[in-house]
């Protein structure tokens, strides 16, 4: 029987020892998107991305990957999916083409294929100038796309990223996401993990929030970050009557006001045009308002909400 | 940048590689970053030579073995060469069993068989190739063997079984041990086990405590009868022995190998 997600997990619990890391998890990942498992460090990511790639096994529930069982149909759902674990696995003494190929001829392709497609991947990840060097030589940026490459030489149809981006610099970050933009739309399913909201949110079709041992939310990005208040333009004012007439423009905009302080937030998306057009509209003179600045909603602050809504649920 | 909008098309449709494939490719890595790991490939290729050179010149002069001690000890020092070289292989399995590398193997369905079939065997090819180093230096500076073409035959047979023996037994330590330090020191212990034989000394010659089990231990059997086959010396039951204890070291390595790797590995 095959589904049409390319992962359907339900229940899922897992303990170490008398540490449950998984108290019954579910979800549902539909074919051909990039989602995104968001947590916080040790909420138990790797741990599920180990068991939905076959590398651990459940305590229980039940998990499909690519419309086969993890737990029977074990060797076929490996030759469905690929796993680019938070520990890079390309040999450093081996040059970036003999990483891919070798993963190729694993994979069952032949020498020749192998070579070929690991020339395509080398170019798509760019990479093609170091091919013929050691990976050991390549800067931490660099590795971590090889190893995103070797991820993908055998074609999967799910590929696992957990934390692609962990401990890359911003450079080397926005370089990786690119790269897995690229792979959108391109049939393959991505799931990544990771412990940023901004990341989730620049990259995945859909998102789940994992606290412990549960997924307490699961959406579009932009809606979750719409649920817990998104980001917050916080303006300052020169004056109290200034204060008074930009509150009476913004009324059921303002999030918040501190008539002490002469301070108002509204809700944004961080749009250049639509933040000075927001100042023109409260301030055409452009006398009334001191300073502004620009607040991400912090992962602390979506688990917060997110865990005050789902603990009031129960 | 090239689409990946090819990406499921082409799809390889069998379940990756096949066993003897698998095999394969992963003697291909092992022997390839044996070769590219340039510290230990001249340690396992100039320390031999340094051994027999110190043997055969600081310690020769000492030691009376009946015949010309180089001649006595080359079986002896080819032995120990192996055995420590093989006993690297514990080094290198813990390596990737530790790394990031083990996860995707897994993935890739490679598992303990195709595992430690490329590190036995690149660690077989090293060690022929640094035996036949040691061999060459030997005869050059004046070993002579009297052997004909079967013995030789027979002593590299049975050098590539100690070989095997040793290096499959290491791998179960590799796979066992969690750090590369620990794997490391456990080669010391092979390193060791040739002293207490009659490897360098007689037999005879040492304390009557010891002799118990430097006549019983396996190496001294591997010893007496390459060192037999060589000389054309009668070894008598020792190829026989050499070999039950090297083949029954392979049988139960492989096994408890495959057991670990599954265990080690399925872990968390
Ligand atoms: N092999 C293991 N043995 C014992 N505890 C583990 C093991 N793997 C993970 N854990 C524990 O499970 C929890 C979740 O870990 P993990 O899945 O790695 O979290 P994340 O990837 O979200 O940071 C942590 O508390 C961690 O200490
Ligand atoms: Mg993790």
């Amino acid at each position: 029987m095959t589904t049409d997600a390319a992962i359907e997990a339900v229940g899922v619990r897992k303990a170490f020892g008398d540490h449950q890391v998984l108290r019954g998890l579910d979800l549902t990942v539909p074919r051909g998107i990039v989602f995104s498992l968001l947590g916080p460090n040790g909420a138990g990511k790797t741990t599920t991305v180990r068991i939905f790639s076959t590398l651990s096994r459940a305590d229980g529930g039940s998990v499909r990957v690519a419309g086969l069982d993890v737990r029977t149909d074990r060797q076929r759902v490996r030759s469905r999916i690929s796993l680019t674990g938070q520990y890079t696995a390309v040999d450093v003494a081996q040059t970036g083409e003999e990483n891919l190929q070798m993963v190729g001829e694993l994979a069952g392709l032949r020498r020749r294929d192998a070579r070929r497609r690991a020339e395509e991947l080398l170019d798509q990840f760019d990479l093609t100038e170091a091919a013929g060097r050691r990976a050991g030589t390549y800067s931490g940026g660099m590795r971590r796309r090889l190893d995103l490459a070797a991820g993908l030489v055998g074609r999967p149809e799910v590929a696992f990223l957990d934390e692609p981006t962990s401990g890359l610099d911003l450079p080397a970050r926005q370089a990786m996401w690119r790269v897995i933009s690229d792979l959108a739309g391109s049939g393959v399913t991505i799931v990544l993990t990771t412990q940023y909201l901004e990341e989730a949110d620049q990259l995945a079709d859909r998102v789940a929030v994992l606290n412990d041992g549960r997924i307490i939310a699961d959406g579009r990005p932009h809606v979750l970050k719409q649920q817990v208040g998104g980001r917050r333009l916080e303006l300052t004012f020169t004056t109290e009557p200034a204060f008074d007439s930009a509150l009476r423009i913004l009324s059921h905009r303002a999030l918040s006001r501190d008539q002490h302080a002469l301070a108002i937030s509204v809700g944004t998306d961080g749009d250049a045009a639509r933040v000075r057009a927001l100042l023109d509209e409260i301030d055409p003179d452009r006398d009334r308002v001191r300073s502004f600045a620009v607040h991400d909603a912090s992962l602390d602050a979506v688990f917060l909400a997110l865990i005050q809504k789902d603990s009031s649920h129960v | 940048m090239s689409e990946l909008g090819v990406a499921l098309p082409g799809r390889v449709s069998e379940p990756g590689a096949c066993g003897a494939r698998r095999g394969r490719v992963m003697i291909a890595r092992c022997l390839r970053l044996g070769w590219r790991n340039t510290d230990a490939l001249i340690t396992s290729l100039v320390l031999p030579i340094v051994l027999m050179l110190l043997f055969v010149y600081l310690f020769g002069g000492a030691i009376h073995t009946g015949s010309a001690y180089k001649t006595y000890v080359l079986p002896g020092v080819l032995v120990l060469c192996a055995g420590f070289g093989s006993a690297l292989t514990a080094v290198r399995v813990t390596e990737d069993m530790s790394g990031g590398v083990i996860d995707r193997l897994r993935t890739m369905n490679v598992g303990g068989t195709a595992m430690l079939t490329g590190h036995v065997v690149a660690s077989a090819v090293r060690n022929a190739v640094s035996s036949a180093l040691v061999l060459g230096v030997a005869c050059a500076i004046g070993f002579r063997s009297g052997a004909g073409l079967t013995g030789w035959l027979g002593a590299a047979g049975l050098l590539m079984l100690f070989i095997v023996a040793i290096s499959a037994l290491s791998a179960v330590i590799g796979m066992l041990v969690r750090s590369a330090e620990a794997a490391n020191g456990c080669t010391f212990a092979v390193l060791f086990l040739p002293y207490p034989s009659s490897a360098f000394v007689p037999i005879a010659t040492m304390p009557t405590w010891i002799r118990g089990f430097a006549r019983n231990q396996p190496v001294t059997p591997v010893i007496e009868s390459i060192r037999g086959l060589l000389l054309s010396h009668p070894a008598g039951n020792a190829p026989w022995l050499a070999i039950a204890w090297c083949g029954g070291i392979v049988v139960a390595s492989v096994a408890a190998a495959l057991v670990l790797f599954q265990r080690r590995a399925g872990e968390g």
